[in-house]
């Protein structure tokens, strides 16, 4: 069976809920009830094939071509198989997602991965703010599994993280981990100003020494036996950090937010 | 049977069912992980008077590690999963926790859940950091040569105690002899613990005592000193009986096990002075699982 694929005949002019889409509701269904269904784009409500040109029929295998930016929810709760996007993603990418891949060719919108549960999403470009973020007024991000930018990413990487893995191989922007809770975000390029802001647990690892705020404390320098697990469990990702050459466990430690509960830690490759 | 000159009696182990456990104890090098490794299994020969029998299984080189340090994998065994697990938690923190360098992982992925580090973690006073990496959590616990990394949780398995086999010999330098070989081919065999002193009992005994408030004494049966003062299973020229207890998470480790050790004992043979195989056998009062010896060296 080849992958359900999707392919955007026009670039509509208004935003599209792509929420119904992911392998889960789309089981079982025929190609003409897919087809049928209808998707929020803007104002109105469009039928998928008046969007979307149709082929294949895994539904476990869902393809996205010719996708632009405007294309938001895509994997919206998805809870298995995988979804491929070719081109950018809108926002909200994987909001919610429990299980599952999903793979981006270009970039992502604002609250990518957003109160993610588990699962994966590999974006090939840039992500936008709020990454793996909490959606406005929640207490709670991310709360598991990986996610994956190639590119950069933008401000509020990991707002009220709870739990999981955030990798970044290029840079992060400002307020990088704020109001994180726990959870790991790793960035291998520069991060912006305000780094961890009001953290209270978590981990901020970093290949490149940041531009700290004054409520953290310096804790010295460690040889930390997590971090040879931690880089191992990254071992079989299609990533810069499955490299075994950029993994180290001797880090520059330091503690904060002070200005919250101080759990935190920012740990600096040295 | 006859093997080399060595007469396999025609009896049985006795075995009874037990809960099991494996930690993997990782350190600086192979010398520390030891330390801590011996620390955590020592005075657990028995469950009789010591809550649980516990015994290194092998050294693990930094390739079978979790965190690619030199390791030691001990195995834990008791009668029941509560006694398991408060052996188990005690240990860690007296033994693991307080052993510099030292870090402590799950030795078993199956069975039900118990408390590794999960409480230990308690230690570090609010100051303890959770990482949860593929899908297990660790916990990074402060303490003064740094952090005492702990995965969270270990499982625990239904298993055998008890495998044994008597190795009676003409003197006693020939029986320990004929045990330290025995021993050294018994460790080969993964799963299995032998948890005595160096793997081996000099006291073996008998279910009951004339003494009411023991459950077990000598085995007078086998006690040479008693051959013409009570009802013995020796002869003449035995001057000395040691005893191998194995603990395996199947019978059949336990029976690789005895196979392997009953073999080593046999290859010294008459001529080192061994006289007869025996084991430790109730009527069947005591457990389940019967090794026949006969039968495991056929």
């Amino acid at each position: 069976m080849s992958a359900l694929t999707f392919s955007l005949k026009n670039r509509p002019e208004q935003r599209v809920d792509m929420s119904p889409l992911v392998c889960q509701k789309l089981m079982g269904m025929e190609p003409a009830e897919i087809a049928a269904m209808t998707l929020q784009n803007g104002r109105r409500k469009v039928r998928v094939d008046e969007l979307f040109k149709l082929s294949g029929s895994d539904a476990q295998r869902i393809v996205i071509q010719n996708s632009f930016g405007k294309l938001d929810f895509i994997g919206k709760a998805l809870e298995g198989g995988s979804i491929t996007v070719e081109g950018d993603a809108g926002a909200y990418l994987g909001l919610g997602m429990t299980k599952g891949t999903i793979h981006v060719s270009g970039n992502a919108g604002i609250f990518a991965a957003c109160e993610m549960k588990n699962g994966m999403i590999t974006i090939q470009g840039d992500a936008g703010d709020f990454l793996g973020a909490a959606l406005p007024g929640n207490k709670m991000g991310m709360k598991g599994g990986i996610v994956i930018v190639k590119g950069n990413a933008g401000e509020r990487v990991g707002d009220h993280m709870r739990r999981g893995n955030i990798l970044i191989e290029g840079n992060a922007g400002d307020y990088c981990g704020s109001r994180m809770t726990a959870g790991t975000i790793a960035v291998m390029g520069q991060t912006g100003r305000y780094l961890g802001y009001a953290m209270r647990r978590g981990t901020l690892l970093l290949w490149t020494p940041p531009q700290l705020s004054a409520s953290f404390n310096d804790c010295g320098s460690h040889t930390l036996e997590f971090l040879p697990i931690l880089f191992a469990s990254f071992r079989s990702l299609d990533s810069k950090f499955s490299n075994a050459n950029v993994a180290f466990n001797r880090v520059r430690r330091y503690g904060g937010d002070m200005s919250e509960l101080g759990r935190g830690e920012v740990l600096v490759k040295i | 049977m006859i093997i080399n000159g060595v007469t396999i009696d025609a009896t049985f182990a006795e075995a009874f069912p037990m809960k099991a456990t494996r930690a993997i104890i990782t350190a600086q090098n192979e010398k520390w992980a030891m330390i801590s490794a011996q620390a955590m299994t020592g005075f657990a020969t028995s469950v009789i008077a010591c809550g649980c029998e516990a015994g290194i299984e092998r050294v693990l080189g930094p390739s079978e590690t979790p965190d690619g340090r030199p390791g030691v994998a001990i195995m834990i065994f008791a009668m029941g999963g509560k006694g398991l697990a408060k052996q188990l938690e005690t240990r860690a923190g007296q033994c693991v926790l307080t052993s510099p360098t030292s870090a402590l992982f799950a030795g078993i992925d199956d069975g039900k859940k118990i408390p590794l580090g999960k409480n230990l973690r308690y230690f570090g006073d609010g100051f303890q950091i959770s990482k949860v990496i593929n899908g297990k959590r660790h916990w990074r616990v402060p303490v003064m040569d740094g952090e005492f990394l702990t995965e969270a949780t270990t499982g625990q398995v239904d298993a055998v105690g008890g495998g044994n086999f008597l190795v009676l010999a003409e003197s006693q330098p020939q029986a320990l002899a004929a045990c330290e070989a025995a021993i050294e081919e018994m460790r080969k065999i993964p799963n299995v613990i032998m948890p005595f002193p160096g793997g081996v009992v000099r006291s073996g005994s008998k279910v009951g005592s004339k003494y009411k408030a023991l459950s077990a004494s000598t085995n007078d049966a086998f006690c040479p000193t008693l051959k013409g003062m009570t009802k013995t299973d020796l002869s003449p020229e035995v001057e000395s009986v040691m005893e191998i207890v194995i603990d395996g998470l199947t019978k059949e480790d336990i029976d690789k096990a005895m196979r392997a050790g009953i073999q080593a004992v046999c290859d010294l043979g008459a001529e080192n002075g061994i006289r007869r195989i025996s084991a430790g056998n109730y009527g069947g009062k005591l457990g389940p699982f019967h090794f026949h010896l006969q039968e495991i060296m056929a």
